[in-house]
């Protein structure tokens, strides 16, 4: 009972609070005009420009929806290979030593590569079609998922390993049974903070070479003085990103049990 | 009679950070007896979790051997099941997959295992909380339900790290009782840990005493006392004062 209404307290708050930050938007782009003309468009502004980039195919050639799928197709490919690749790659590195010592020093050599620094080699190799695209996020994904999955199953608990071996566990069945579970919130946040980078690459990748997608879409706009265009794309990046999040934290509920 | 469990000349020296020796464990030997209750009771930090550890077969001991039917101990297995001093539970398993788990791991079909675990979380007094999350359980039931899970393996003998360190005294009496009703009803061997002299002599056949650091065996005293124990019995209280006695810290 005491937790629904402080629940709803926060709700109210985060309203009041997106309330707040619109209104002194509109105050300082519609009223008193702080910025010239058109650099800084109000809210309302945003919202026609929204509606009518759903049907419109200026200035870039796609309509919004196009460039959201383009974009998305790109960041949910990248992403899963990443992470199919990264979750075993983490968990074999952290809990077989031979492949720990085989893996980890060429891994923390790569690491420090930021992951922007791959996009000119691998538009060199693939090109700037969807294969190139999804490699740049795959690189960011990979890594990050790779390093959270590792000290997750790093951290496990060494009593809670004896518990297992004083039944008669085998190596491999408290990898399964006592590592990964005990593992899994970090490897939640390690999958949250590796969407985050997926995001973070295919705009970069747009940014400096493709045809569609909202990085490109942002790009155009910027080059035509369409501010409003621009924030347009900004919006709806931080707007599927926080849907993808809730996504993935309605998974983690669903398989994260008994912790807070 | 024939003794169980054989401690044998038991040295741990653990080498410090520093790379300096610190000697814990120093020769020493005590002998378990079948369905024996086993007291082990030593001022805090005297390497009594350290001893338990070798016993299980968790740690190494630096010298000496332990025999579980007169078998060596080489490794840690179901024969010696341990209730850990912070219990650990998988907080991401409900009560009674806890309690499942170990015998799931060796092999147990699923009706075995399940009905077996409900057995013995109904021994334990946890009927109704199968399906809680260690996280909504209190101190007390916790203990109720690693002991559940060391329990159904059905051990040589069940080592025990201070089990009611962490719980109020109100809970640790009750617990204490808990503890010799499920011995009763289901006998084993238990070797118990604890630093606290009133719950050893509450629950002891014997009592192990073990010196301060670098620990050794003391003197082994018989309790004959009957059960129900009475806490302010009079000879209770002289054992209480003669045992306490032994330990008192020369510092
Ligand atoms: N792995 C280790 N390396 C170095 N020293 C250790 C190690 N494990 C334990 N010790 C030291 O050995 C001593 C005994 O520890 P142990 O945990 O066995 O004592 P204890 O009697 O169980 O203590 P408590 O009453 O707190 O449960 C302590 O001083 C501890 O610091
Ligand atoms: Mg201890």
């Amino acid at each position: 009972m005491k937790n629904r209404l402080s629940d709803n307290k926060y709700k109210m708050i985060a309203f009041i609070n997106i309330v707040v930050v619109i209104t002194v938007w509109y105050l300082l782009s519609e009223v008193f005009q702080v910025f010239r003309n058109g650099m800084l468009p109000g809210p309302n502004v945003i919202l026609e420009t929204f509606i009518s980039k759903l049907n419109s195919k200026s200035p870039d050639g796609n309509t919004l929806l196009v460039h959201i799928v383009s974009s998305l197709t790109v960041v949910i490919t990248g992403y899963i290979i990443g992470v199919v690749i990264g979750l075993p790659t983490g968990i074999f590195m952290a809990w077989y030593r031979p492949i720990d010592y085989l893996v980890r020093p060429v891994f923390d050599f790569l690491r420090c590569i930021p992951g922007l620094a791959w996009i000119p080699v691998i538009t060199v190799w693939l090109g700037i079609d969807l294969k190139a695209k999804a490699a740049i996020i795959f690189v960011n994904v990979f890594v990050g998922t790779v390093v959270n999955v590792y000290s997750g199953i790093k951290q496990t608990d060494q009593v809670k390993i004896w518990v297992a071996q004083i039944f008669g566990a085998s190596h491999f069945e408290i990898l399964k049974r006592v590592a990964l579970p005990s593992a899994l919130p970090y490897i939640f946040t390690g999958l949250k903070v590796s969407l985050g980078m997926a995001w973070l690459g295919i705009i970069a990748a747009e940014l400096l070479a493709a045809q569609s997608g909202l990085g490109y879409m942002i790009q155009v706009a910027r080059n035509f003085g369409r501010a409003d265009l621009v924030i347009v794309g900004m919006l709806t990046i931080g707007l599927i990103g926080a849907f993808l999040t809730y996504l993935l934290e309605k998974v983690e509920h669903i398989f994260v049990k008994g912790r807070n | 009679m024939s003794s169980i469990l054989k401690i044998n000349n038991i040295n741990k020296i653990f080498i410090n950070n520093n790379g300096s020796d610190k000697a814990v464990l120093q020769n020493v030997n005590f002998e378990v007896e079948e369905n024996e209750f086993i007291v082990v009771f030593g001022p805090g930090q005297c390497g009594k979790t350290t001893l338990l550890n070798i016993i299980a077969g968790l740690e190494k001991q630096s010298s000496g051997q332990v025999f579980i039917k007169d078998k060596l101990v080489e490794k840690a297995g179901p024969d010696r099941a341990v209730v850990f001093q912070n219990i650990q539970l998988f907080p991401w398993l409900t009560a009674l997959k806890n309690v499942e788990y170990s015998m799931k791991i060796r092999g147990f079909s699923k009706e075995e295992y399940h009905s077996e675990a409900m057995k013995y979380l109904e021994l334990v007094g946890l009927k109704g909380f199968e399906n809680s999350y260690p996280i909504k359980l209190s101190g007390g039931m916790k203990q109720r339900v690693g002991i559940a899970r060391a329990y159904c393996t059905k051990p040589d003998v069940m080592l025990m790290d201070e089990p009611f360190g962490a719980l109020d005294a109100q809970t640790r009496y009750l617990m204490q009782d808990e503890v010799l009703r499920i011995c009763n009803t289901e006998k084993r061997t238990i070797v118990f840990i604890t630093n606290n002299i009133e719950e050893a002599l509450y629950l002891a056949d014997r009592i192990v005493v073990m010196s301060d650091c670098p620990s050794t065996v003391k003197e082994v005293v018989k309790i004959d006392l009957t059960h129900p124990r009475d806490r302010t019995d009079s000879e209770f209280l002289r054992l209480r004062k003669e045992i306490s006695a032994m330990v008192n810290r020369k510092r």
